[in-house]
């Protein structure tokens, strides 16, 4: 077993009085693929947003360390400090900041170094042209006006920029087109690498193929009902829960 | 953690500091328009209007027979005319206690060093004289309370026939121009404000452009109220002859008292055939003013106006300029940014009147309120019988920092004209938690990332402002402007 990276036990956790995660646990080691699949409403988003410290969930027991060091006790922003990055299902569009002031900015609060703005331009422009983003897109305001296909990719742009040492992604691979999904998967493969991880909600398996995924982890209800190798993807993509449901039903 | 890391750990976080450059939405730093100079003024009108301190005014500035006759004839109808019913309370201003008058310790000059040093000092810490040896201006104008104190022109624009000067002098050297314009566009008779101004006004500034001739560095003047319980009534005259064009700039401060202050002052801008201007103000009165400006251009056939408007101090503010587009493809450009904080009320907006086929109108304002702020966007547009084919967009945005302040958006149209393509949107927000989510998710602490959304909302505008203002917008919300616009 691989040195631990993320480990989160018996998470309770819910959003307005509502519970979502009924003690949910998990552990991510360094270097590895992780993918969350389950139905939707079983919690995958809720799970990314509280590991990431969305201040709207309210965790009411359970713990989640990092490296281990508690982040609970974080706010969102040092979790990112600490290495934690998430890929958003839905980005949000946020008029007047450039995608290459925020990626700057961010960059350099995360490092707590300056970030030359020539090299950095350079690196940004390379990227973009890996992700095939247009070098026009690096001037415009963050995702407003994006297709979805642009908003995921300006999600793995921020993803290879900023390195972090923990990848969440939500639903990277959704709503987009066989082109898009491919420059998707291998932005993240390009990514990944033995010296960080990644926690992979996804629907579809094509993101999974550039990757050597080492565990599925099965969401239902807010648990973790039923873990195992990638096999489990292709039985869970050809079968669908039905199985897993009815194990549960017992 | 070992003392090593600790000590890594701690430079980080300086260095964060440091990129964050400042991280609060402050209200202005208002260290530098506070400072108050002892009133050395030479003479003050009595307090209240009568027609003995409008005959006094008229005295003390050799007005000519008309002149003095134009101030009785607005002292008339201001005092038949009631105060508007709409738009922010004015129960604070007592026009009894207004000093009308104020005439500072000082000649006008071409010359910084002719001016008293209290005076100058002033304009000093303002930057205005900075500004003008580093020729980012092409004339400087300065009023110290009633009167202009100093004033300067490039030769080589003098040279083209290019007049830059205050409107005392105009009236002598330019009679039959001033006589011809003066306050036809804004009659004494609009409003019960702009009846005052034809009755008191003094000061401000005439510009006359030749035809054909480009003004290429912005002439600016700076209006500067030091004294108590005054007024400033100061009158700008803008001709731009047909093909010429010119960038104007006006900048308006005042130190706090706590007695009220009053500014009515007004702005008539003619736009020949081809013309082009650009008139931008950045206005920045204390919090004890009442600021009810009222400004009008006039555009004829293919000329241009440009408005860009930045509200920032004051008490309580009317300002809404106003455009009319009177000749084929006359186009109107209004950028306007307004910033209410505590104790202001602040009802900006632009109007437009298309009389004209082909015309067009854009425009696009930001409000923000906090602290308790009221910032009220009004516009109103007008498109008569006489202007097929206009065009006009209207776009305002306004964003609330907190939940005591508040924001209204008040867009009026009323479209005669055939076949007019009006688009309008108004948007009224507060910062989304999920945008301080996205950015804080990237390592971004939640003020920065407060204020980077702030900045982001006033960016479109930010740009249009000239660039020496951009100090005083990065005072407001830090603009980055390497960032931004690099």
């Amino acid at each position: 077993m691989s040195e631990k990276l993320l480990e989160v036990t018996d998470l309770h956790a819910g959003v307005e009085g509502k519970e979502i995660l009924k003690g949910l646990s998990l552990s991510v080691g360094k270097g590895e693929v992780h993918v969350i699949l389950g139905p939707n409403g079983s919690g995958k988003s809720t799970l990314m947003n509280v590991i990431m410290g969305h201040p709207k969930y309210e965790v009411t027991s359970g713990s989640i360390s990092f490296e281990g060091e508690d982040l609970l006790g974080l706010k969102t922003y040092e979790r990112a400090r600490k290495g934690l990055f998430l890929s958003f299902q839905n980005p949000e569009e946020i008029p007047g900041i450039t995608v290459e002031n925020m990626i700057r900015t961010s960059k350099q609060m995360i490092t707590g170094e300056r970030v030359k703005l020539i090299p950095f331009r350079k690196e940004l422009k390379a990227m973009m042209a890996e992700l095939q983003i247009k070098p026009e897109y690096a001037g415009r305001y963050l995702n407003v006006g994006f297709s979805g296909g642009e908003k995921k990719r300006n999600e793995i742009l921020q993803l290879l920029m900023l390195n972090p040492k923990l990848a969440l992604l939500d639903e990277t691979d959704s709503g987009l087109d066989v082109d898009a999904v491919r420059v998707v998967s291998e932005g993240v493969a390009k990514f990944h690498n033995e010296n960080n991880s990644c926690l992979i909600i996804t629907h579809n398996t094509r993101i999974l193929e550039d990757l050597n995924v080492d565990r599925v982890h099965v969401l239902m209800g807010g648990r973790i009902v039923e873990e195992g190798g990638p096999e489990l993807v292709n039985e869970i993509n050809e079968n669908g829960f039905a199985r897993i449901l009815e194990a549960q039903a017992k | 953690m070992d003392k090593k890391e600790q000590e890594a750990f701690a430079h980080k976080e300086e260095l964060r500091q440091e990129f964050k450059k400042k991280t609060y939405i402050e209200d202005i730093e208002r260290t530098i328009y506070d400072v108050k100079d002892a009133d050395n003024s030479i003479y003050k009108t009595q307090e209240g209007l009568t027609e003995e301190v409008v005959r006094d005014i008229s005295a003390r500035k050799h007005d000519p027979q008309w002149m003095l006759d134009f101030r009785l004839k607005s002292l008339a109808i201001y005092n038949s005319m009631a105060l508007p019913t709409w738009g922010p309370s004015l129960d604070d201003l007592d026009m009894d206690n207004i000093i009308t008058y104020v005439q500072p310790n000082a000649k006008m000059t071409g010359n910084w060093k002719e001016v008293p040093e209290d005076i100058k000092n002033t304009f000093d810490r303002l930057g205005i004289p900075e500004a003008e040896q580093k020729e980012s201006l092409a004339g400087v104008g300065a009023q110290y309370d009633s009167e202009v104190v100093y004033h300067s022109i490039q030769e080589s624009l003098v040279k083209q026939g290019v007049v830059y000067t205050d409107m005392e002098t105009a009236i002598r050297d330019y009679e039959d121009i001033v006589k011809e314009y003066f306050m036809t566009l804004v009659p004494p008779k609009d409003h019960k404000f702009a009846a005052l101004h034809g009755a008191v006004w003094s000061g401000g500034s005439f510009v006359y452009v030749p035809a054909g001739v480009h003004v290429k560095i912005p002439l600016q003047s700076y209006f500067r109220l030091n004294a108590a319980g005054a007024g400033q009534f100061e009158h700008t005259l803008i001709i731009v002859e047909p093909g010429a064009s010119l960038h104007f700039i006006e900048g308006c401060s005042a130190p706090k008292y706590n007695v009220t202050n009053l500014h009515a002052g007004c702005v008539e801008l003619f736009v020949k055939e081809g013309a082009r201007l650009r008139y931008s103000t950045i206005e920045n009165w204390s919090r004890n003013m009442m600021n009810l400006n009222t400004k009008r251009a006039l555009v004829e056939k293919d000329g241009i106006i440009e408005w860009v408007s930045g509200s920032f101090g004051s008490h309580v503010s009317c300002l809404y300029p106003c455009s009319i587009l009177h000749g084929e493809n006359a186009k109107c450009e209004f950028t306007g940014v307004t910033f209410a904080a505590k104790g202001q009320d602040l009802d900006t907006g632009a109007s437009v009147i298309m009389t004209a086929p082909h015309t067009s109108a854009n425009i696009n304002t930001r409000t923000i309120s906090k602290d308790g702020g009221k910032a009220t966007y009004r516009s109103a547009v007008k498109v008569t019988r006489r202007a097929p084919d206009a065009k006009c967009s209207v776009n305002c945005e306004s964003l609330m920092l907190d939940n005591k302040s508040r924001s209204d958006t008040l867009p009026v149209m009323d479209i005669e004209g055939d076949r007019a393509d009006i688009g309008h949107e108004a948007k009224i927000g507060r910062i989304s938690d999920e945008a301080i989510f996205y950015l804080t998710s990237r390592g971004i602490d939640e003020d920065e990332a407060r204020a980077m959304i702030v900045r982001g909302f006033v960016e479109p505008i930010a740009k249009e402002l000239p660039l020496e203002y951009a100090v005083e917008m990065n005072n407001l919300v830090n603009i980055e402007l390497e960032g931004t616009m690099g």
